[in-house]
């Protein structure tokens, strides 16, 4: 069997850092939800709930992994503009996962709405079945311990091919 | 899964195939569809090809109107981005035509049309480490590699993708083919960037425009809500999105 084992990123104990929750939860009502905080490599773009998610990692992945997103600042009026003011919504449960929304009031009107929380606390996830975040790993990894199916890097000329990764891919594919 | 390799335009193409049609007559008739889309592009862009209209069009021996529509749909594209990206990226330098940085994921989004309709059937195509991906709902979405510019046999990042394309722009495997259009400067500061994004046109382009401006290109992928990955000739890895 020459497929790239599956569950390497556990076994090598390698930590993948996700990045870009720019967008997750903040603000008091979100504590009311779990914060939904790494999505394991295999369910990015699954339709799991937060703690559905956290059951399907590996349960050997190293504990001391970022909590992003538990450790963002309180959400409270930003800027001195004394007219502004913040109201979050409930979340509200879609068949993705929770959605919780942010209003900006200014003189009134809704000067601005961010979303605190989409499913997975990831808006990247938003775009379901399309594609994640690059997941940076720690150290550079062999590409048979990366467990990758293709590579992305400059221009591969067919001088370079026989010496590349993917030639390494596609022969063990064959 | 199956894959396959061809050379085409001086570049490995790959292709993985998961599924229904991953080894049979409808998936290697689409591959064969795949490969002769890109032959076809290439008799037209080539800057190799004395005889291609490019290089035609570049000595002034045809007229934009003389061309395949395809040409002026390719020069529409390099046109936008190089006002997007403040003239760092130009199909024109020093009065040659060379459209070469529109015409590969161009191309190869084209090309994987025959493959994206064969049913039950995940596609992953590659040219040259530029790819698109397709995968269905109920499969694993391909997980794309990223490859370390100081260490090109090692892998630094990971996109899972289920329906996207990625590309890599760096100077990792054929010297200073991409440089600033306005000051023909190498990149310094900037080792790869690789750019996730819905179609490979518009990945590719993002990759080489930011690339060509070095420094910058992490500030300006962050300003169109691109999705990449810098790398920094110092070891510094930055994600954008």
């Amino acid at each position: 069997m020459n497929r790239i084992v599956f569950w390497l990123l556990a076994t090598v104990a390698v930590v993948v850092l996700l990045f870009g929750y720019h967008t997750s939860t903040s603000g008091p009502e979100a504590s009311a939800t779990p914060p939904a905080v790494i999505s394991a490599p295999k369910s990015a773009g699954a339709t799991s709930t937060p703690s559905q998610q956290a059951s399907q990692q590996p349960s050997d992945q190293p504990s001391d992994q970022p909590t992003q997103g538990a450790t963002s600042a309180p959400n409270a009026t930003t800027g001195g503009e004394a007219a502004t003011s913040t109201v979050i919504g409930a979340v509200a449960e879609t068949q993705w996962g929770p959605v919780q929304v942010e209003l900006s009031i200014a003189g009134g009107k809704i000067s601005d709405v961010e979303v605190v929380q989409y499913p997975h606390g990831n808006g990247r996830d938003m775009q379901i079945n399309t594609y994640a975040l690059p997941q940076l790993i720690q150290e550079t990894l062999a590409a048979q311990s990366a467990q990758i199916d293709m590579v992305s890097g400059a221009t591969i000329t067919s001088d370079g091919y026989l010496r590349s990764l993917q030639s390494a891919l596609d022969k063990a594919g064959l | 899964m199956k894959r396959y390799v061809e050379h085409v335009m001086g570049m490995p193409i790959s292709l993985a195939l998961r599924g229904r049609h991953e080894d049979d007559p409808a998936g290697r008739d689409a591959w064969a569809e795949a490969l002769a889309a890109l032959h076809d592009v290439d008799r037209v862009f080539s800057t190799y090809r004395p005889d291609s209209f490019v290089s035609r069009l570049g000595r002034g021996e045809v007229a934009l109107a003389d061309c395949p529509a395809e040409v002026a749909e390719v020069l529409a594209l390099g046109e936008r981005w190089r006002e997007e990206s403040g003239g760092a990226f130009d199909v024109r330098r020093n009065g040659v035509l060379d459209p070469s940085g529109v015409v590969k994921g161009w191309a190869v989004e084209r090309a994987a049309g025959p493959l994206r309709a064969l049913e039950e059937t995940d596609v992953a195509l590659s040219a040259g480490g530029d790819m698109v991906c397709l995968a269905r709902a109920e499969s694993e979405p391909w997980r794309v590699g990223v490859e370390d510019p100081a260490a090109p046999d090692r892998i630094l990042a990971v996109v899972p993708v289920r329906r996207g394309a990625v590309a890599t722009s760096g100077l990792a495997r054929r010297g200073g083919h991409i440089t600033d259009a306005r000051t023909g400067t190498v990149p310094a500061a900037v080792a790869s960037v690789t750019v996730v994004a819905d179609d490979l046109t518009r990945a590719d382009l993002d990759a080489t425009a930011a690339f060509a401006l070095d420094g910058e290109a992490a500030t300006w992928l962050a300003g169109r809500g691109a999705t990449a990955v810098v790398v920094w000739r110092d070891g510094r890895r930055e994600v954008v999105g």
